[in-house]
């Protein structure tokens, strides 16, 4: 990253010397700067407008979305603590936490485990897995969720420890042919040289293969915890939704057709399913767009 | 070390192969076969042939839900295409705060299609209100309520894949085109476009498809409404299978189909663009 930047920054002094005086840059990139501000804070708005409409009386977001709340309006935490309280919103949070954080977990071993061996040992089996991974990654959901929550429920997957195993089966398209692409670039010797010092496979792949695959597992981490996360139909028909709900379900549930819609839980939920996000995007953002520039040139 | 890692695979391969059986394989053969046939659940099925097709082509909404796919596709591709393109050329610029205008941009992104769904149709209803209308009356503005949710969506994802790109071009050969005497727009259109397409393959893959799958914003934004006229093939789907009782047969008929689709267009649109990346 540095070094492409160095470069540019290279690039743009020898542009700047052959074709165009100094001032000129400066007052096209102050322009370029308050231009993109107003279209950042644009941008923003939304989020913004639900943030304020969240400490407003229920009745007063339909009546002035758009106004600041007022003392009549103004409500306080009361739409949170409704949300908390009547829809069980933590729970639910909860359940997601548990389920994005052991699944993705699941999905990294696993998948990075038979990505090497489909690379490392070559056959028409392994050739043919590879295939059917590459193929699962362009099916649609819908093309398999009725026999998918069908056969959930007759294996009993229909709780948050068995919704693990749907995810890895669902999600090991995309993990297995990640992994792939980097254990490629793994120069074989390596791993050689730990077999003849006397490393099993099994040692071998922990000890060798794993370290070096870290950034790997960071990038398919993030997109699966993405996937997962914001994730609402499969888990809506898989799970045994008396019991588990995720945020997105909960949401789904509160806004749809059942009875009256309390518009001020509603925002207190949606910012509350905001914030995590939010908070995990800014300490992780590196991390996060690598893995997505990676999953893109791989996909 | 082939041959001792070869005995391994049953720790190396079983775990995931069979959790790719139960959550993939079975249910997408599964799915093939119950097109042919009537059934309420995967027990009671009464093969039927290609009844299920015949119906589910004489339902308008189906072919109602591709034409609006379709059309929402196309203006998707192009819009987010086009804005992160450009932005990603701004932002590769030397200009101050650029960082967190990627920031900003990208954040959309990370939240889920249902929230940001409920977080578009607050702004949306708020301003239909002013003007005696709302966003669920006509499909004119349920449609374009969507690309603006897309497109708000997306373009930060695509932007940085274009960033990547950009910043993946050597810069001698910009500098070779520049000692040759290109000027700008020479430089975008002969020299840096076509290193990018790689970028804009991948680019344009991604929204094809994301579009055709739409279906968490579209549930959330307008859930088909009016009359199912904003109804998006994947929502279409989902309303024969659990809308519509003794219908399953012809929702899964639909959903091969559906299937068949997304792959044709992902296989035909990665053959037209790959043919003009260029070798760097």
């Amino acid at each position: 990253m540095s070094e492409k930047n160095k470069k540019e920054s290279v690039m743009e002094n020898a542009e700047e010397k052959v074709l165009k005086p100094k001032k000129r840059t400066s007052l096209w990139s102050l322009l370029g700067t308050v231009f993109f501000t107003f279209v950042s804070v644009a941008f923003l708005a939304p989020i913004f407008i639900v943030l304020i409409n969240s400490f407003k009386g229920k009745a007063f977001i339909n009546l002035e979305t758009f106004k600041l709340p007022t003392e009549q309006s103004f409500v306080g935490l009361q739409n949170y603590t409704e949300a908390i309280t009547q829809y069980d919103f933590i729970k639910a949070v909860g359940w997601t936490v548990f389920i994005t954080v052991f699944s993705v977990a699941v999905i990294l071993i696993c998948c990075s485990m038979t990505a090497w061996y489909i690379t490392r040992v070559q056959n028409k089996l392994t050739k043919f897995i590879y295939l059917l991974c590459v193929f699962s990654m362009v099916i649609p959901f819908q093309m398999v969720m009725f026999t998918l929550s069908g056969t959930a429920d007759s294996l009993h997957l229909n709780t948050p420890w068995g919704i693990i195993i749907v995810y890895l089966g669902f999600g090991a398209g995309l993990a297995v042919f990640m992994f792939c692409g980097f254990v490629k670039a793994i120069p074989v010797e390596i791993e050689e040289a730990a077999t003849i010092d006397g490393c099993s496979p099994i040692s071998t792949f922990f000890r060798v293969v794993l370290p070096m695959l870290k950034p790997t597992y960071i990038s398919v981490g993030i997109l699966e915890a993405m996937w997962i996360w914001n994730d609402f139909l499969l888990p809506y028909l898989v799970l045994d939704i008396k019991k588990y709900k995720t945020i997105s379900i909960v949401i789904q549930y509160m806004k749809g057709s059942y009875g009256r819609v309390d518009m001020g839980a509603i925002m207190a939920c949606l910012i509350m399913a905001i914030i995590p996000v939010v908070v995990f995007y800014l300490s992780a953002q590196k991390y996060i767009i690598k893995g997505v520039a990676d999953g893109a040139v791989k996909g | 070390m082939e041959k001792t890692l070869k005995k391994y695979w049953p720790i190396f391969l079983l775990p995931t192969m069979a959790a790719f059986t139960i959550g993939f394989i079975v249910p997408f053969i599964e799915g093939i076969y119950l097109s042919f046939c009537e059934f309420t659940t995967i027990r009671d099925a009464k093969p039927v042939g290609l009844q299920n097709y015949i119906e589910a082509f004489k339902d308008t909404t189906f072919v109602d839900s591709f034409k609006f796919t379709t059309l929402f596709a196309i203006v998707t591709l192009v819009l987010i295409n086009v804005l992160a393109f450009l932005v990603a050329l701004a932002l590769t610029q030397k200009m101050k705060g650029t960082n967190l205008f990627r920031t900003v941009f990208f954040m959309p992104n990370l939240i889920g299609g249902i929230v940001l769904g409920y977080v578009w149709q607050l702004m949306f209803d708020a301003i239909f209100q002013k003007f005696d209308t709302a966003l669920k009356l006509n499909e004119v503005f349920g449609f374009w309520g969507l690309v603006i949710l897309i497109c708000w969506q997306q373009i930060g994802y695509m932007m940085i894949v274009y960033i990547a790109g950009l910043q993946s071009i050597p810069a001698d050969i910009q500098e070779a085109a520049m000692i040759d005497g290109a000027n700008k727009m020479q430089r975008l259109f002969r020299v840096t476009i076509p290193n990018m397409m790689p970028s804009i393959t991948i680019c344009t893959f991604l929204t094809i498809t994301n579009s055709f799958k739409l279906f968490d914003q579209n549930l959330a934004l307008t859930a088909g409404e009016p009359m199912h006229k904003t109804e998006m093939m994947a929502l279409n789907i989902y309303d024969t299978f659990y809308g519509r009782v003794g219908y399953e047969g012809v929702g899964q008929a639909k959903a091969v189909v559906f299937f068949a689709i997304v792959v044709i267009i992902g296989l035909l649109q990665l053959k037209l663009t790959r043919n003009k990346e260029v070798q760097q």
